[in-house]
């Protein structure tokens, strides 16, 4: 798995991040997460209006969030057919021509990977074969979580085997929300175990978690517990990525590395399909974690729809004349 | 650099706004810039003109017409003939003009925004995302008070004609405060904007032209401070409103003394920035952000003083200085800089010695890695830690983006840290717990507390400093008092009810006192300091006469000393949060009351002397007495009635407007007035919870020794009351020198008024002064009322953002 991302020529030295190994499990790194959400919101939409990214530079921007695409499909309905489509639109993201217009035809870009349901896994590797882009499933009870834990760490174990190399996993909402803080780590724990090799990414669904406080102390617990990346959301509550939530857990991730020197990345999922939207996150990660985190190693986008708005506006910039939706290649 | 080197270094790129639009508006004013004079683009008197230039450049921008005092004396005329048909219009049409500026300046905030940021230097998102929105904010907001002054007012009017200063850091935005509130409330304005900075205010000028709004109710005056000068002393000009230094406000607050011009003043501060060890720090560091690195650090209300707290001062110090190494400096018009260029060379060359000065004073300069443009006037981001509160740097204004950094123990000295300055203009607290935010923000002597926030401003809350960062309010209800005026003022008489035999000199004339019944106990009137009776330090008394010019009894004459320690209890009396202002308004009532209890009880004594100093029948003192215990009651009602608001600015916060003593008040009682001047004068403010020095009317002192007695025995805490006899204009005058006094209240003469105000330029206290004229006491709109709260009160705007 980690060859496979090591292949890949997104990160800026080249090689991915040492995996986070986790923490003892500390109650006092949790007690002072003050969070002031108005002054968190306030931050949060300065980034848009702070720094301004134009032309050749917008281009590069957009061809990055590209690289750091989790590109998704999570539907009752999904079938090989479609998992297969997908795939190929992962390897391909962009119209060659307009790769060649950018000169940057030669850079190989793809998106960061591909997020299936269990039963797609073996279709999606298949499909990416040779690719280097990993598949990452959604896991644990998705997107609710509310099954045994036994059966958790089976269906991980079975995503592992069936050739998943990242698993995004759900937390349990009610060990936030009463208090249980312990239990959560010894949950986590027993979930990146189950990885095994393959990276854990959390999701913290923090548009059920009531407070940024929960969602800063959630984000501790997962980070001490091993995880790779924490994510925002699974795309199905009712609020889901915001840059709010963005800024306290980036800030979270910051404040751990600065503790043990890991970095782990962050992943906000659900609810960006713009590029406009996909600029100011990549803002917020430049400004508040710095350019080591702009690489899919340590940053993802979880989006279905995103890319399809990146190709008009880079057909945009090349031409001149505002694109059509039909003009790219549907996944 | 191509895309593909680009998505390897990730760096921002340029990101210019065009000037294009910009320069041709300078172009079609063929680069130079008139005054605005009846409705006419005006060339300057003298023919000459400065240049004015683009500090990100050094570029010349346009000519700037130099105006002189005939170029005001006309645009004060323009204005002065304007003023009928503007008042005549009424508040909805008023209402209307005001809309349409609103609307225009909306229409057109783009050009607004490119051309105040050539002008100024500051970075483009700035003026675009804050200055021109809130500029439309005000204009919005005010067309509101135009429309309902006839109902919100009742009982004022505008002044007339107001001569408005503003400086040359938030151009626009400073036009706006000034000119909507004195439109809305049916004043006609001459403006006078900056040297440094006039152009928006000429593209201001060509808008009201646009919308037909009347020639001669705005008028522009371009020039420097010969035409500030001139403005600050015509005689037509009734109200003066200057935002700039706390030096030129002085010499305004002198220029202006004994006029009976009003004088709003918003000056500079050195505002803290207080961070409790419970902050969410990350958060603490962008407000710093917002705080000094705002505007270059050109703002009068920057939080410019850090104080944290010394368990998480390393911590907080390392973040900062991440945070700076992020900063982008550079040219104004480019979207993605966050520092922009100081105003001028002068300004870079005073911003770098007072650094140099503070380091040489032992503080740690940090200054991140950033490149500065090649030419322009730009200061990187600095962070001066290791700086005491007796360092230079911790007591005097940079203006620029230089942050100082201190620590405190204890939310005490914290508190005593914060208020440890001249300045009183602004303050922002952090900390997650409200009941800390609360505890010290009406503790901090500063018109706006912000609480986990900083730098932020709206129309509907009131903006204006304590102590020398200036007096009076912009924004909100409280601001349009400083544009109208009340409509009984006009009614005051030039003559006294009645004039009354005075006793000139020390001692007592031989065998001239009349011993009306024998055989006699003498008393000894004292002074009365910190709830005692006290002899005079000079050891001298003087003559009290009846009606008549007959000697009856000797008073005391204080002097400077006696003064000195009046003052200084009235300053323990409610120094403390225990204090006299501390205490409830429920129990400043109770007092109140008792004293009007104490008072009728001892009325046919009153009633007597009052008769025997004022000649009145039996009847008519009677009279006097009974209004004197009815306006007791008067503000022992409104001691908890008089309440705060809350405001609504558009944010989700609770913007407290918090009604706040002033704290020590001079009070020189109405010399014609006798116990009823002196209950109207004091009554107010100590139901306000203030402390007072009082020196009473000359000829009825003996009614104010007589009424210490009262107090003794009304619960009234020792020093919230204090009397000093002696002869007025003496001592008013060390009063209005003295440093620990908020406010001095004067009813005198016209020649005394002007001392007063003249004096209080030093310390900048709020000075209530009447000019040589003289009210009816007995009539209660004269002698009573809201005017009197208001001028007891300062307020203070506090904002408190909430949200989990």
């Amino acid at each position: 798995m980690t060859a496979r991302i090591e292949s890949n020529v997104h990160a800026i030295d080249g090689r991915a991040p040492e995996r986070n190994p986790g923490l003892p499990f500390e109650p006092q790194l949790l007690g002072s997460r003050h969070i002031n959400r108005s002054a968190v919101e306030r931050r949060a939409a300065s980034f848009g209006k702070r720094r301004s990214i134009k032309k050749d530079y917008q281009a590069a921007w957009l061809l990055k969030a590209i690289s750091c695409i989790d590109l998704t499909t999570l539907a009752g309905d999904d079938t090989p057919g479609k998992v297969r489509r997908l795939c190929q639109k992962a390897i391909r993201p962009v119209r060659q021509d307009i790769l060649a217009g950018l000169g940057v035809a030669d850079l190989g870009i793809t998106v960061g990977a591909v997020c299936v349901y269990h039963n797609l896994i073996a279709t999606a590797v298949e499909e990416l074969q040779g690719s280097g882009i990993p598949v990452a499933a959604v896991s644990t009870g998705f997107p609710a979580g509310q099954i045994p834990l036994a059966l958790k760490l089976a269906q991980i174990r079975e995503s592992v085997k069936a050739g998943a190399a990242e698993i995004d996993i759900v937390i349990s909402r009610a060990k936030v929300l009463t208090g249980d803080w312990t239990g959560l780590y010894r949950e986590v724990q027993a979930y990146r175990e189950a990885c095994g090799e393959a990276h854990v990414k959390t999701i913290l669904a923090t548009g059920e978690l009531g407070t940024l406080s929960n969602v800063a102390r959630a984000s501790w617990v997962c980070m001490m517990a091993g995880a790779d990346f924490i994510k925002t959301s699974t795309g199905k509550e009712s609020v889901n990525a915001t840059l709010p939530f963005s800024l306290v857990m980036v800030r979270a991730i910051r404040a751990y590395h600065e503790l043990t020197g890991y970095r782990v990345g962050y992943k906000p999922a659900g609810g960006i399909n713009r590029a406009k939207d996909a600029l100011e996150y990549l803002i917020l990660i430049k400004e508040e974690l710095g350019n080591q985190w702009l690489t899919p190693h340590l940053f993802r986008f979880g989006a279905s729809s995103l890319l399809g708005d990146i190709e008009r506006q880079l057909e945009h910039h090349l031409t001149g004349s505002y694109s059509a939706q039909f003009r790219h290649p549907a996944s | 650099m191509s895309v593909r080197d680009i998505y390897t270094s990730m760096e921002y790129g340029p990101a210019p706004e065009s000037a294009a639009e910009a320069q041709s508006w300078l172009q079609r004013h063929n680069a130079t810039l008139q005054h605005l004079i009846a409705g006419e683009w005006t060339p300057p008197d003298s023919g000459e003109y400065f240049d004015t230039r683009n500090p990100a450049s050094g570029e010349v921008l346009a000519r700037v017409a130099d105006g002189n005092a005939v170029d005001v004396d006309r645009a004060v005329n323009a204005a002065a003939n304007a003023l009928d048909g503007w008042v005549a219009l009424g508040g909805h049409g008023r209402a209307r003009y005001l809309y349409a500026m609103a609307r225009h300046i909306q229409k057109n905030s783009r050009l607004f925004a490119v051309l105040e940021s050539l002008d100024n230097g500051k970075p483009i998102r700035e003026s675009r995302d804050i200055d021109i929105p809130l500029v439309a904010r005000h204009f919005y907001y005010h067309a509101g008070w135009a429309q309902l002054m006839a109902a919100e007012f009742p009982g004022y009017r505008q002044i007339g004609v107001v001569g408005q200063i503003i400086p040359w850091n938030f151009p626009l935005l400073m036009l706006a405060w000034k000119v909507a509130p004195a439109l809305a409330m049916g004043n006609t304005v001459v403006l006078k904007p900056a040297e440094f900075t006039s152009s928006t205010a000429v593209l201001f000028a060509e808008m009201c032209s646009q919308i037909g709004l009347p020639a001669g109710v705005f008028n522009l005056v371009l020039g420097d401070h010969k035409a500030g000068q001139a403005l600050t002393v015509h005689p037509k000009v009734g109200k003066l409103a200057f935002t700039g230094s706390t030096e030129v406000g002085r010499i305004l607050r002198k220029a202006t003394a004994g006029t009976g011009k009003k004088l709003t003043l918003e000056l500079g501060g050195k505002s803290p920035f207080l961070v409790f060890e419970d902050s969410d720090l990350d958060s603490v560091v962008e407000g710093l952000v917002d705080a000094i690195w705002f505007n270059q650090g050109q703002v009068c209300c920057a939080g410019s003083r850090l104080l944290v707290q010394e368990s998480i001062a390393d911590v907080l110090h390392e973040k900062i200085r991440k945070r700076m190494a992020k900063l982008v400096v550079g040219d104004s018009l480019d979207k993605s800089v966050d520092i922009g260029a100081l105003i001028d060379s002068t300004q870079l060359e005073r911003v770098t010695q007072m650094v140099e000065l503070g380091v040489a004073e032992g503080a740690r300069k940090w200054q991140p890695q950033c490149t500065l443009p090649d030419k322009g006037c730009y200061y990187p981001p600095t962070l001066l830690t290791e700086v005491q509160p007796s360092a230079t740097l911790a007591q005097e204004e940079i203006f620029g983006p230089v942050l100082v950094s201190m620590s405190f123990r204890t939310p005490a000295e914290a508190v005593q840290l914060a208020n440890n300055s001249r300045y009183g203009l602004a303050a922002s607290v952090w900390t997650e717990n409200i009941n800390l935010a609360l505890d010290i923000a009406p503790q901090i002597k500063a018109g706006s507390v912000w609480v986990n926030c900083t730098n932020v401003f709206d129309a509907a809350a009131g903006f204006g400093g304590y102590r020398e960062s200036g007096f009076g309010r912009e924004g909100g209800r409280e601001g349009l008092y400083e544009y109208i005026k009340p409509l009984w003022e006009d009614q005051l008489s030039a003559a006294p009810v009645q004039t009354l035999p005075l006793m000139d000199g020390l001692g007592v004339p031989a065998g001239a006192v009349d011993h009306e019944a024998a055989p006699h106990i003498d008393r000894t009137p004292k002074l009365y300091i910190g709830g005692k009776q006290v002899r005079p330090d000079g050891g001298y008394s003087t003559a009290a006469l009846d009606a008549a010019g007959r000697v009856i009894a000797e008073i005391p004459v204080g002097n400077r000393k006696d003064i000195r320690n009046a003052v200084e209890a009235a300053r323990s009396a409610v120094g403390s949060a225990s204090g006299w202002s501390g205490t409830t308004a429920h129990n400043r009532a109770q007092v109140i009351y008792y004293i009007a209890e104490n008072l009728n009880v001892r009325g046919e004594e009153f009633v007597r002397r009052i008769m025997q100093l004022s000649g009145k029948d039996a009847s008519a003192a009677q009279r006097e007495l009974d209004l004197c215990i009815e306006r007791i009651y008067t503000y022992a009602a409104l001691s908890d009635k008089y309440d705060s608001r809350v405001h609504s600015t558009p944010f989700r916060n609770v913007t407290l407007a918090m009604k706040e003593a002033l704290g020590v008040i001079g009070i020189v009682a109405p010399e014609e007035a006798g116990l009823l001047g002196f209950i109207s004068a004091v009554m107010p403010a100590i139901a306000m919870g203030n402390s007072v020095v009082v020196v009473p009317s000359q000829h009825y002192a003996l009614l104010a020794t007589d009424f210490y007695q009262v107090l003794d025995t009304s619960d009234l805490p020792g020093g919230v009351v204090n009397i000093v006899t002696g002869n007025q204009d003496v001592l008013a005058e060390v009063l209005a020198r003295h440093y620990d006094i908020e406010g001095l209240w004067y009813w005198g003469t016209r020649e005394g008024s002007k001392m007063v105000e003249e004096h209080a330029a030093a310390s900048m206290k709020r000075t209530w002064v009447n000019h040589g004229k003289f009210h009816d006491w007995e009539n209660p709109e004269q002698g009573q009322g809201e005017v009197f709260l208001r001028k007891a009160t300062e307020i203070k705007n506090i904002w408190i953002p909430y949200g989990e």
